[in-house]
């Protein structure tokens, strides 16, 4: 008996619910730029600049003891916050004024001031990105992510027409929204690895809506006559099984990153959690209905022809795409 | 019947072998790599600082410090010239960071200044020209003269600055014994260094975030009053010595010797058993300190260090074969570290911190069992699943997959990449991602056998057909992954590092390695229909 996450055929009418679908997607993003507008992110110190001490004391030591002690340094805000364990704690030092060496010097006096007030404190990890560096890594990244969309436009551009273009970039944005929606609505601390896990979250999606999408390309050679919305409902439903299998067995490898891989890495793999979660319904519900509204040319008999024959069945965009 | 070209099986059968050969060495530890015979690969995936433990730091040299010191210089040596040029009157010189200008009071002194000061100016070699060119430009408008630094003097400065920077640096580390330091040069005047198993970046920051510039000068006199006016060619710095708080010494600017002459430095103990710096002066640094010691007996001479007054010790005799002593409040340690510092010399500039990542060994250690476990977990999670979905076919492509994962650690060790726990990360997540090639080929051939019964032929299409998915599919993420690898920094990048592999590995395993294992199977068994 096969494990089976869907029957072997469906016929489930996807675009009927596109009004649904879209109207909820629109609430979702709303709430997002709201909840970025009035909340906004917790930056780390990645793109803030200052510095954070992960530390661990002998049991019984608490919370409040540690932010007593390190709060009375006269440094600014100093948060101390529990950190995977009981025993384990992130101490964060705000930025200091002047440059890199003042925030190297107020992370030394809070762990030298930690590790003289109770006996065996273990210092698991120091971090201090000085003002200079955390305003390049903020470009940086802001320089990845739209180059990142970019090229994918491009590609997809090249490889089918602009329309699936346009319905990709539709669904990644909206991914890469409601994601920083939720990293407001958590405040899971942004930083680095954020962005690696944002621009992950737009190449997983991307590849779920690719697959549609070359099915949809498929059935429009195949299926000249058929409209397009029952074409896009059908290849969605042919290309459903693998949609879940693959988004299935990708949660599973990051569940269980999620909760053996460390606090480390945490807020990480809760993000692309929900990325993959999210990309999937996007790449359903978002992407499809945005590719039906622009339309696409029916007419693809003027193609180099059959995708299977050619140079191993890579073929890009006719000279004719607009 | 399926046909699977014999140079397609050679290339399958060799890639696994080779992935099998270049994963091997990272199931030994040292020991068990040194006694692998070196005609096979011994090299193992380096462990990020994140996992193994140890300093990361990213620095910068403050050349414009150079650059002024330089301009400062010349200040002094155009105001000498002049002098020696019977021009008298003139304004002090003005610095700022392009260069130094003079006011000379007589406009009808002015030719006769510029030809004392133009022979002045040094020559660099102008690596854009490639010829050699002006250190300054010297000119003279109206009364006034300037000496700018020129842009090839700039550039030469630079260079040298950091070049000696990273050789001073790179000596001080490795005076400690650590193994394998990255020391690099990034950007145009930034530095990074990372020492694995460096407990706290305060070790490191002790070694190189302090310039160790050594010089002995003679005592003016020792005040209370930080207020107090040095005279002319003198200055007032403070004692660092902890008996002597709030201690001022009135110096001589000129040392009578400099650091630059010490040969040697090492850990003693003054008369009382404190801890102290013992040291050595070349042949010319120790006759000129004989001289001088002989000639002030009984006056005092400050030792300073970058600045501070590190001990002002009275001349009892004359110290003669350049060996002397330094004491201070010094305790075991930092008496070790300032002979470490002093034996490989002062930075040509000050170095500022930009960013500093530490993570101590504990860290290390339980990060590397997070992501074992992760790893494991979800490696088998991962083949239950498709076994349940699929069957035997999942059993082929499972297989596919093991070889999959030894190819990406093959790689990764064969291209001597570092693995991050952000990489452990990419490596879990390859492994769910993997499997969906295969998952798009098995759901195409399920799809296929629909249509025609024959298994072979179902299998042909199915491969085929979803042939273009796969590649769009994968070419997408490989594009993202490069991305991160050319935008990010640090952990970002070894993330995109595993992702990319990983890419191209389960490309090659899926389209390649399951189709021969199901060929293989086909072949054998002739199965007149399949279950998928």
């Amino acid at each position: 008996m096969r494990l089976r996450l869907v029957p072997e055929s469906t016929k489930i009418a996807f675009l009927k619910q596109r009004r649904i679908s879209v109207g909820f997607s629109a609430l979702a993003i709303l709430a997002s730029f709201a909840l970025l507008f009035l909340q906004g992110l917790n930056f780390g110190i990645d793109f803030r600049g200052g510095s954070s001490l992960s530390v661990r004391v002998p049991a019984g030591v608490e919370i409040g003891e540690i932010r007593q002690v390190a709060g009375g340094l006269d440094l600014g805000e100093v948060i101390v916050q529990e950190f995977g364990a009981p025993t384990d704690f992130m101490i964060r030092i705000a930025a200091q004024p002047g440059d890199g060496d003042n925030q190297v010097k107020a992370a030394q006096t809070v762990a030298a001031a930690v590790q003289g007030a109770f006996e065996g404190v273990v210092l698991l990890s120091t971090d201090v990105v000085g003002p200079a560096v955390s305003g390049e890594l903020i470009t940086a990244s802001a320089i990845a992510v739209v180059l990142a969309l970019f090229a994918v436009l491009v590609y997809i551009w090249l490889r089918f027409e602009w329309q699936f273009s346009v319905g990709a970039i539709v669904a990644l944005a909206h991914d890469v929204i409601l994601t920083l929606g939720v990293f407001s609505l958590t405040q899971i601390e942004f930083n680095l690895a954020s962005i690696a896990a944002i621009l992950t979250i737009v190449g997983y999606s991307l590849n779920d809506t690719v697959v549609v999408f070359d099915r949809v390309r498929e059935n429009l050679r195949k299926y000249k006559k058929l409209l397009l919305e029952d074409l896009l409902d059908l290849s969605l439903n042919e290309t459903l099984s693998r949609t879940l299998m693959t988004s299935m067995t990708t949660l599973i490898a990051l569940i269980a990153l999620y909760v053996l891989g460390g606090e480390n890495i945490r807020g990480f793999t809760f993000a692309m959690i929900w990325g993959v979660v999210v990309g999937t319904y996007s790449s359903v519900f978002i992407a499809s209905p945005a590719l039906l509204h622009f339309g696409v040319k029916r007419d693809w008999s003027k193609q180099s022809g059959d995708p299977s024959k050619g140079s191993g069945g890579v073929q890009f965009g006719s000279p004719d795409a607009p | 019947m399926l046909y699977f070209a014999s140079w397609k099986r050679a290339l399958v059968v060799l890639t696994c072998l080779a992935g099998v050969l270049f994963a091997a060495p990272n199931l030994f530890d040292e020991q068990g790599r040194a006694s692998i015979p070196s005609w096979l690969p011994t090299n193992a995936i380096n462990l990020g600082l994140d996992l193994q433990g140890g300093a990361h730091l990213l620095v910068t040299v403050e050349v414009e410090d150079v650059y002024s010191e330089r301009i400062e210089q010349m200040g002094g040596d155009m105001r000498s010239a002049l002098r020696r040029a019977s021009v008298l009157e003139f304004s002090p010189p003005a610095v700022d960071e392009s260069g130094v200008s003079i006011r000379i009071t007589d406009p009808a002194q002015v030719s006769a200044a510029l030809s004392a000061v133009e022979d002045l100016s040094g020559s660099v070699v102008d690596v854009l020209v490639g010829a050699s060119t002006d250190e300054f430009e010297i000119i003279a408008e109206g009364q006034v003269l300037t000496a700018s630094l020129t842009e090839a003097a700039r550039a030469d400065i630079l260079t040298r600055t950091m070049s000696q920077s990273l050789e001073i640096i790179r000596r001080r580390i490795d005076e400690t014994g650590t193994r394998e330091p990255t020391i690099q040069r990034q950007g145009e005047r930034r530095i990074l260094i990372q020492v694995p198993g460096a407990e706290s970046s305060k070790e490191v920051l002790d070694l190189i975030g302090r310039t160790a510039k050594l010089t002995f000068h003679e005592v003016v006199s020792a005040v209370t009053d930080p207020r107090t006016r040095p005279g002319a060619g003198e200055m007032i710095l403070h004692s660092a010595d902890e008996g002597e708080q709030g201690v001022f010494y009135v110096l001589e600017r000129r040392p009578t010797v400099s650091g630059e002459r010490l040969v040697d430095a090492r850990l003693g103990f003054d008369q009382n058993g404190l801890p102290a710096v013992d040291f050595r002066f070349d042949a010319a640094g120790g006759a000129a300190f004989g001289k001088y010691t002989q000639e002030n007996v009984g006056n005092r001479f400050a030792i300073v260090l970058d600045g501070e007054v590190i001990s002002a010790p009275r001349i009892i005799t004359a110290i003669l074969g350049g060996a002397g002593q330094i004491t201070g409040s010094f305790n075991t340690e930092s008496a070790t570290t300032l002979a470490i510092l002093l034996r490989s010399g002062a930075l040509p500039a000050e170095i500022k911190v930009l960013e500093e990542r530490t993570v101590g060994p504990v860290l290390g250690a339980d990060s590397i069992a997070a992501g074992k476990a992760a790893a494991v977990v979800a490696g088998v999670a991962v083949l239950v699943f498709m076994v349940l979905s699929y069957g035997w076919f999942g059993l082929l492509a499972d297989i596919a997959l093991t070889f999959n994962v030894a190819m990406i650690f093959g790689l990764l060790s064969a291209i001597g990449a570092t693995l991050t726990l952000p990489g452990v990360a990419g490596i879990v997540l390859t492994i769910g991602m993997a499997v969906d090639a295969n998952v798009l080929i098995f759901e195409r051939i399920r799809e296929e056998l629909k249509r025609v019964k024959k298994p072979a032929q179902a299998i042909e299409t199915g491969y085929d057909r979803a042939f273009s998915a796969i590649i769009d599919a994968n070419v997408t993420t490989f594009i993202v992954a490069v991305i991160l690898f050319a935008m990010g920094a640090g952990p970002v990048r070894g993330f995109s590092v595993t992702l990319g592999v990983g890419i191209l590995t389960s490309v090659f395993t899926a389209v390649l390695v399951t189709r021969f294992f199901i060929v293989l199977w086909m072949q054998a068994k002739r199965p007149k229909q399949i279950a998928i």
